[in-house]
């Protein structure tokens, strides 16, 4: 019989009456039984077993709960729903099958999920900030509450790379080092806030699927593109309105009249002097120091990237946009007799070319990829015979999903995973003191493939079996994700 | 509309699941196929209605507990201050304290009014009612995590011994613990009296006043639990070698008294990786992986 529970609101309280107990239940706790509980006002089940599904229709909320009670079974034909391991537990270390090894038909084949919770004491994050800002030096080493946890990597586009946690950090340090580098590590992928500080660089908040916080200032967009690129997208916007623009850029600062896209307009030249290397025409490198000024750089007036204009090609009332690769900074000058540029209001149509520059840049985000290796011993849940998951995940023929995630396997030796933490359902990872993330890991594939790589067939039983101990919900609707 | 609990067999076909409200027990009974269905049957029964019938009585079952008297009236209730009487004259205590172990206990005795079983037990969340005939025994495994490696320690109860009820409190748990023990685990003569034992020994592994020791109202957290404003621990942050042991000690001591009062048979005290074993006879000093129950 469904409990047609409801909840009474008191205050910022819910009473709940799913039982006879009546808990009164505060926001962000749960009741007596830890499997009612009151997330903004709104009263969830959190049973430790999720069964996700995939419904987008449904809003992307944790379900109702009403909706567990009356559910039937039906998961058997439904083949869009997806078992985790979440909560599934673990059978660590591992000689025992796996927690869950469930059976269900997929298309007319017989499919098995194995769903585990892995214990990856050798794991890591991959986190990319998008952002202009100069985070700090390349390999300097990143860390939260005093400790060591990972270093800057490389940058790639308009974002830098941060490269945090594995087996070092996390077993090789001092056990301080492990404990904070695992507790990062967890908040991280379970997308909540961690403040990370870099060795000569800026104290930044990341967080997955939010905007990076800079020293205390939120970023908003990334860099439409480096200066030079700006340059050549814009370029035909400005012709006719400005003799010059300049696009300021801790990268590549581009010039328009020097600029091949200037040139194929006619651009006259401007007699301007950069500061910095010049690399091709119109493209300089290094004008300025990296900082969180303008266009990454750290520069707060940018006529300091330039130097005195050239009097055999300059005028007095020659016109110059000076603007940032996001358009965040921009300015307005106009020589004087002096050739000196003088900042004047811009005109409309010139800001409208920087709102312009503003509207295709995308929002700055924090994306956050798990990483880790299911190729040891955690593979001995699923098989007798473990190096054959491996080949089979090689082969295709085995399908693996983190939290019902897609991942992306790296390919070469072992089962090297990465999955964006944000396609994941809330709290899907855990700790172990070891220290050591617990992430969810599932296999799916045919029964028979099953059975030939040595499968523990014996423990193999119906998705519908699990009704009784799981919970069902709609997969929790992130903007961006990937339905 | 009749709320009915959640009863289930296992998927292993051998354990009963029973959950209704915040009670969830794992039965299982050894005995022919007749008898254990008989068993099972009875306990279902038994278990329908129980949370209810508990409710009646909520409000006085989170009133602090009179050492001699008591106005509650169900056979369970009555159980609980039962347990806890004999801590409420120096302490507060109230039923609620014994509300698992009194559960598990009322589950086995209909299971066992009904049928003959060689062995039982009814696990309410860790609090654990045995039966146990002739040459059967229970090995108890202690671990450290759900998740972690192997078992910490294990216990084994024999049917010649006194204790037919296990019982483990701590931080962790789904009740608040006014101590920092991670666990307190206790064997008693019942499963009622180990849980309501199990609370006291818990809340005595302390170190009042200590800074690094994160204390909360309790009714701040949940505003009707029956601890009221008293400070319940959120977090115990880090502790030096001696006060874990002084922590711990404080806690065997309690232990010590309550055995020589004939309260408790013995008590497992864990904290920050450590333990205290306190107990007449060693248990424990094998590592046998044979029954596993979660302790």
């Amino acid at each position: 019989m469904p409990t047609d529970a409801t909840a009474a609101v008191i205050g910022d309280k819910i009473r709940c009456d799913a039982c006879p107990v009546m808990c009164y239940i505060k926001p962000g706790a749960a009741g007596a039984c830890d499997r009612y509980a009151n997330q903004d006002g709104q009263l969830v089940r959190v049973d430790p077993h999720i069964v996700l599904e995939r419904t987008v229709e449904h809003g992307g909320k944790l379900v109702p709960f009403q909706v567990s009670g009356d559910w039937d079974g039906k998961i058997v034909c439904q083949p869009d729903i997806v078992v985790t391991a979440i909560g599934a537990g673990t059978t660590y270390p591992d000689y025992k099958p796996a927690p869950f090894i469930v059976s269900s038909e997929i298309d007319g084949v017989d499919m098995v999920t194995v769903v585990t919770e892995g214990i990856f004491s050798y794991c890591g994050v991959k986190v990319k900030i998008d952002t202009d800002r100069y985070l700090g030096p390349e390999t300097a080493t990143v860390r939260a509450q005093g400790e060591a946890v990972g270093h800057v990597t490389t940058s790639e586009y308009g974002s830098q790379m941060l490269s945090l946690g594995g087996v070092h950090h996390l077993t090789g340090g001092s056990k301080k080092e492990g404990r904070v580098t695992c507790d990062t590590l967890m908040d991280l992928s379970n997308c909540k806030p961690v403040e990370l500080t870099i060795d000569g660089g800026v104290t930044v908040v990341v967080q997955a699927g939010r905007a990076p916080i800079v020293n205390g200032v939120g970023e908003e967009r990334m860099r439409v593109g480096c200066g030079s690129a700006t340059i050549g997208m814009f370029a035909k916007q400005w012709h006719g309105k400005v003799d010059e623009v300049v696009v300021v850029d801790d990268h590549i600062t581009g010039v328009l009249s020097e600029h091949q896209a200037g040139k194929l307009l006619d651009f006259a030249d401007t007699g301007i002097k950069m500061k910095g290397r010049r690399s091709t025409p119109g493209r300089y490198f290094q004008v300025a120091d990296p900082g969180t000024g303008w266009g990454g750089t750290k520069i707060s007036d940018p006529l300091s990237v330039l130097g005195p204009f050239d009097p055999k090609q300059a005028r007095p009332g020659l016109t110059m946009l000076m603007v940032s690769t996001t358009g965040e900074h921009a300015a307005y000058y106009v020589l004087d007799e002096a050739l000196r540029p003088i900042e004047k209001d811009m005109p409309p149509d010139l800001k409208f070319s920087v709102e312009r520059i503003q509207e295709n840049c995308e929002p700055a985000l924090c994306t956050v990829l798990f990483m880790g290796g299911a190729g040891g011993s955690l593979r001995a849940g699923v098989t007798d015979n473990p190096v054959r998951l491996t080949r089979s995940v090689k082969d295709a023929l085995t399908r693996v999903t983190s939290g019902g995630a897609p991942v992306y396997v790296w390919p070469g030796g072992g089962i090297t995973f990465m999955v964006d933490v944000t396609q994941m359902p809330a709290g899907a990872f855990g700790y172990v003191p070891t220290p050591a993330l617990v992430a969810p890991i599932e296999f799916t594939m045919r029964l028979s493939d099953y059975a030939a790589l040595g499968g523990h067939m014996d423990y193999v039983r119906p998705l519908s079996s699990l009704r009784d101990s799981a919970e069902v919900r709609p997969m929790p609707y992130v903007p961006g994700r990937r339905a | 509309m009749t709320r009915l609990p959640q009863i289930a067999l296992l998927p292993d076909g051998k354990r009963l699941h029973l959950q209704d409200g915040p009670i969830d027990l794992i039965i299982e009974g050894r005995g022919s196929e007749t008898e254990l269905r008989a068993a099972y049957r009875a306990a279902a029964t038994r278990f329908t209605g129980l949370l209810d019938e508990l409710c009646t009585e909520l409000s006085e079952l989170r009133q602090a507990a009179h050492p001699m008297h008591s106005p509650l009236e169900g056979v369970v209730a009555r159980r609980m201050h039962a347990a806890v009487a004999p801590f409420a004259g120096e302490c507060f205590i109230t039923p609620m304290a014994a509300v698992a172990g009194s559960v598990a206990e009322e589950i086995l005795g209909a299971m066992l009014g009904a049928a003959r079983l060689d062995r039982a037990y009814v696990n309410n969340g860790g609090d654990i009612a045995l039966h146990l005939t002739k040459d059967e025994k229970f090995t108890v495994g202690l671990i450290d995590r759900p998740d972690g490696e192997g078992l910490m320690r294990t216990m084994v109860v024999g049917s010649d011994d006194p204790i037919r009820g296990i019982a483990t409190s701590g931080r962790h748990g789904r009740s608040f613990s006014l101590g920092i023990a991670d666990a307190a685990t206790v064997l008693a003569k019942t499963a009622s009296m180990a849980d309501a034992a199990a609370t006291v020994i818990g809340n005595a592994v302390d170190l009042p006043g200590h800074p690094a020791i994160v204390r909360v109202p309790a009714n701040e957290l949940q505003p009707d639990s029956d601890l009221g404003p008293r400070p319940v621990t959120r977090e115990v942050g880090f502790l030096s070698e001696s006060e874990i042991e002084q922590a711990l000690e404080a806690g065997a001591q309690c232990a010590r008294r309550l055995m020589g009062a004939g309260l408790v048979e013995g008590a497992t005290l864990r904290l920050k990786g450590k333990t205290v074993v306190v107990g007449t006879r060693q248990r424990g000093a094998t590592q046998r992986h044979e029954t596993l129950l979660d302790a």
